[in-house]
């Protein structure tokens, strides 16, 4: 007999294996995907959708069946710019970016690393905010083409910034005695211990 | 009328002209700005990856120190707007993320004060007719597309104008004597920083973006926020270069183009630093 291949997937098993995936998915993003209907109003309006792989219409459905790892591998979740059209006009109020949020904080933490370049970027931000209490944009810009390799990358708009007054050459610190960093330690400290409002 | 001032970091630095113009603009119209001293960064879109009491406490220290002095806080960057807002939002709807947060930012915080966008400061606090009351030169004849993107009008529950379509730099614009021209991407995102992650998307949605001003016969883009700006004028030279375009769309901050119609020198207001040099289109139309 001819053998059939498939790589169809097994619904019923995604959602079964991955039942616990879509609890904490609800309950860190605050989306119950059960709310959504599929009616697209998300997709149709999504500034980046063009550039995607699953439509935000689909990411919801993937989740709605459990397909964490096809989720997590997506280079949607990496795509999506928080500019919340698709909430404002989602009819059954669904956060899909807070949901994308979760989403990349998940896969960074499952050690995909579609998204590492992005992370990179936030925690060079927190680090400028935390040591001088404001980015320190050229310092941001320096660090991430070091530690991202590109070290060139829109070099050549670095000399027109620089004589339109546009870059500060060195960083500006605030004087507030220490009260950014302290903010920093507590709020790290109270997520840690669970004790957030 | 006085408010606390809270620039955002790019104001010191990549939209220096935003800062400059909104000053002149301020000290013209005799609005006290009281900047904030020793103000800290919003935390923007990062802070909320690593907490979201981070998140709040972050804007909360600015808005803890302008209501020590009972004043309403003003926000330029649309970006810092948005996390200001939210935040006050969150304290002001949570005893116990208000006390919190007092804890952490070692200052008593109610969220008693406002969080204002500059637009609104200008176009509701100060008032559209004392504005046209103060043209000295009008911007006769200059159709201008009035560009919101993103923060400033979404989500809903933190808007300062209507999402689909905002109105309040159209009436700026009007009152100054220039043309409001309607288009279709007034709220369109521009991308944020796809521009700078990954230029094939992010090109392609700012040009989008420049390619619809054109069709609506737009001389010139109006906008609000220092992200749509350096992609709209600092990007455009490149993405001619890239897609084979041919845009030369100048780009301005509203309080620019309001203070050129109030007369302040385009000196004063930093429009030289622009990418897309506007002195040829404001020469042809007399406002240089």
């Amino acid at each position: 007999m001819e053998k059939v291949r498939s790589n169809l997937i097994s619904l019923n098993a995604a959602y079964a294996e991955n039942r616990g995936f879509i609890e904490e998915i609800r309950r860190e993003s605050g989306v119950n995907e059960k709310d959504c209907y599929q009616c697209g109003k998300c997709s149709a309006g999504c500034p980046v959708a063009f550039a995607m792989d699953y439509m935000p219409r689909q990411v919801i459905r993937m989740l709605q069946l459990g397909m964490k790892e096809e989720l997590l591998r997506a280079r949607t979740i990496w795509l999506c710019v928080n500019c919340v059209a698709c909430y404002t006009r989602c009819p059954q109020n669904i956060d899909l970016p807070s949901l994308m949020e979760t989403l990349r904080k998940k896969s960074l933490e499952n050690g995909i690393s579609t998204g590492k370049q992005i992370k990179l970027f936030g925690d060079l931000f927190l680090w400028s905010v935390k040591t001088f209490g404001r980015v320190f944009e050229l310092g941001l810009i320096l660090g991430f083409n070091l530690k991202s390799k590109q070290f060139f990358k829109d070099a050549m708009l670095g000399l027109p910034m620089l004589s339109r007054g546009k870059i500060s050459i060195l960083p500006h610190k605030i004087s507030d005695g220490g009260a950014v960093k302290r903010i920093f330690a507590r709020a790290q400290e109270a997520e840690l211990g669970g004790d957030v409002p | 009328m006085k408010f606390a001032y809270y620039p955002g970091c790019s104001l010191n630095a990549t939209s220096i002209e935003y800062n400059l113009s909104t000053k002149a603009l301020a000290r013209k119209l005799e609005i006290e700005l009281w900047e904030i001293p020793q103000w800290n960064c919003c935390g923007a879109f990062y802070a909320q990856k690593k907490s979201r009491l981070l998140a709040v406490a972050l804007p909360a220290r600015n808005l803890a120190l302008a209501e020590r002095n009972g004043l309403n806080v003003a926000v330029n960057c649309a970006a810092c707007y948005n996390k200001l807002k939210a935040a006050r939002e969150a304290v002001k709807t949570s005893v116990e993320l208000q006390k919190k947060v007092s804890e952490v930012i070692e200052m008593e915080y109610i969220a008693s004060n406002d969080v204002l966008s500059i637009i609104e400061v200008f176009e509701r606090e100060y008032g559209l007719d004392k504005i046209a009351s103060r043209v000295e030169k009008p911007l006769a004849g200059l159709k201008v597309v009035s560009y919101y993107g993103c923060l400033l009008v979404r989500p809903a529950e933190l808007a300062m104008d209507d999402q689909e379509d905002p109105q309040s730099l159209d009436r700026i614009v009007a009152a100054l004597g220039g043309i409001p021209v309607d288009w279709s991407q007034k709220v369109e995102c521009c991308g944020a920083f796809h521009s700078t992650y990954n230029a094939a998307t992010g090109f392609q949605i700012i040009s989008n973006i420049l390619a619809a001003a054109v069709e609506a016969g737009a001389d010139c883009v109006a906008c609000a926020c220092p992200v749509c700006m350096l992609n709209l004028d600092m990007r455009q030279g490149n993405i001619n270069k890239v897609k084979k375009t041919n845009f030369q769309m100048p780009v301005f901050y509203f309080t620019e183009l309001m203070g050129l119609a109030m007369g302040i020198s385009p000196k004063e207001l930093g429009i030289k630093k622009h990418f897309i040099d506007p002195q040829p289109l404001l020469k042809a139309r007399n406002l240089l």
